[in-house]
């Protein structure tokens, strides 16, 4: 018995059936988790890539050395570091908490090349119209920059975005509930796996094709020239 | 030559501009009287387009003294002598606009918010404000019905119309035409010089244009400047440049444009 559902393990299918609320429950904890730490990999990603172009040379490179460090190290070590080792140093986050930001702190590192390349494909016609109007670089890149490189940018973006969802039941490592993680648990109590990995997969496999075809369909929507203003 | 009682608003002294090796302003000297229309002509590779990226604060430049309105462009007491701060630059663009030879509008903003985007974030102006404004200034170029488009849906020269509303909308004291027409079919270029020869009928407006359009350049500009490896050679009014030039390299110039 898990979150006060019992399980059948009479047949297979009664056996998913019966599952199926529990694995329900681990689905919200995962999609919670990926939103979050997505939504930390798009802004944080984007304050990467400004701070990268700054004028200031020691800003820039030491935003250089933060985004290399974080893509060239594993996202588990990082995970094992928020969780076990900034406790010592008095900073304890809870499991979900953490696990949300060690994605998207290593997420960021990818998304932040993603935008770097937008920006620089952004021709200097553009920066040097914004310049001439006096508008300031935050305002630049609010409303000329970020708006014209989205639709260039989705794809990629996509792809991290569904690269991410997978990798969450790695959070499972530092004790958080989610599918991947409850599904183990139930095998570990009825010494039957296979029906708990299979709906994971299955779940795991709808949850991308939706997440694909969504960005599909917004790339058609969006207009080459970006996000219109009217 | 600009025997002018006013004191110019725009004075370069000594400026020198350097691309790595290459010197494409060399001790350039160049006064501007307020409201003054000023042509620079001269082959590419001469200079004349420099001189508005600098005024824009586009370029910067490595040697001599530059003031618009009396700020100076290196600003006093900054630390590199050749840097000023982006508050002091602010400062000094709040006075100058730009129209490009590419046009460099927005292309995700409609033709209304083009204009008007800039005079709300910059200027503190309301939305219904700024979109007054830039509706009176599509009417100015003729463009009135096409607000609600987008650049993409626009011909060159309708761009470059919707370039210009763009740049009076911020109310510049001077305003820099880079080779407007340049990159338009040919039988485009009427339509923005006719909005560029309205222009130079307001007084108050200083006007500094780059062209290759002769003709042009002789009807609207109070003095012309022909311009030969990083320095004015010669200038005058537009009669005596293109009727009586003197320097040798101005007559070649003019022989080969003009055919």
């Amino acid at each position: 018995m898990m979150y006060g559902f019992t399980w059948d393990t009479a047949t297979p299918l009664t056996y998913a059936w019966s599952i199926l609320p529990i694995i329900l429950i681990g689905l919200t904890v995962t999609l919670k988790a990926a939103a979050a730490g997505f939504a930390i990999a798009l802004v944080l990603g984007l304050v990467f890539a400004m701070l990268r172009r700054s004028r200031f040379r020691s800003v820039s490179w030491t935003t250089a050395c933060v985004v290399e460090f974080l893509r060239d190290t594993p996202l588990l070590v990082q995970l094992f570091f928020l969780y076990y080792v900034l406790p010592e140093y008095g900073v304890t986050l809870p499991a979900f908490l953490t696990g949300a930001l060690a994605l998207g702190l290593q997420y960021s590192a990818y998304t932040s090349e993603v935008y770097r390349g937008g920006i620089e494909a952004v021709p200097r016609g553009q920066w040097e119209a914004a310049t001439a109007l006096n508008l300031t670089r935050m305002q630049t890149y609010r409303d000329i920059v970020v708006p014209q490189i989205v639709p260039r940018i989705l794809p990629a973006m996509g792809n991290y975005m569904v690269a991410m969802i997978k990798e969450t039941p790695v959070l499972s490592v530092i004790t958080v509930l989610d599918m991947m993680a409850l599904a183990n648990m139930i095998g570990e109590r009825t010494f039957e796996y296979l029906v708990p990995l299979t709906m994971v997969g299955l779940i795991f496999l709808i949850l991308t094709l939706i997440c694909s075809a969504g960005l599909h369909r917004l790339q058609k929507v969006l207009p080459k020239a970006g996000i219109p203003l009217r | 030559m600009t025997d002018n009682v006013k004191p110019p608003l725009i004075q370069f002294a000594g400026v020198t501009k350097r691309f790595g090796a290459l010197t494409v302003l060399d001790n350039f000297n160049f006064e501007v009287a307020p409201g003054e229309k000023v042509t620079l002509i001269g082959p590419s590779g001469s200079g004349k387009s420099t001189v508005l990226r600098i005024l824009m604060t586009l370029e910067p430049f490595q040697e001599g003294r530059l003031t618009l309105a009396g700020m100076d462009y290196h600003e006093p007491g900054a630390a590199a002598p050749f840097r000023a701060s982006e508050r002091h630059l602010r400062n000094i663009r709040s006075h100058v606009g730009m129209v490009f030879q590419s046009f460099n509008l927005f292309p995700h903003m409609s033709v209304i918010r083009n204009v008007a985007e800039a005079p709300v974030r910059v200027l503190g102006l309301s939305r219904d404000e700024a979109q007054a404004r830039a509706v009176d200034l599509l009417a100015l170029v003729g463009l009135a019905d096409k607000k609600d488009h987008f650049p993409s849906q626009l011909s060159g020269g309708q761009q470059q119309r919707v370039a210009i509303a763009r740049a009076l909308a911020m109310r510049p004291r001077v305003l820099l035409f880079d080779e407007p027409t340049s990159a338009l079919d040919p039988q485009l270029v009427g339509e923005v010089l006719a909005v560029i020869r309205d222009l130079a009928h307001e007084h108050d407006l200083t006007m500094l244009l780059v062209t290759h359009e002769m003709r042009f350049a002789r009807e609207v500009s109070d003095r012309v400047c022909f311009f030969d490896k990083g320095q004015i050679c010669e200038q005058g009014s537009p009669e005596a440049i293109f009727t009586a030039p003197s320097h040798p390299r101005t007559c070649e110039f003019l022989a080969s444009v003009l055919g």
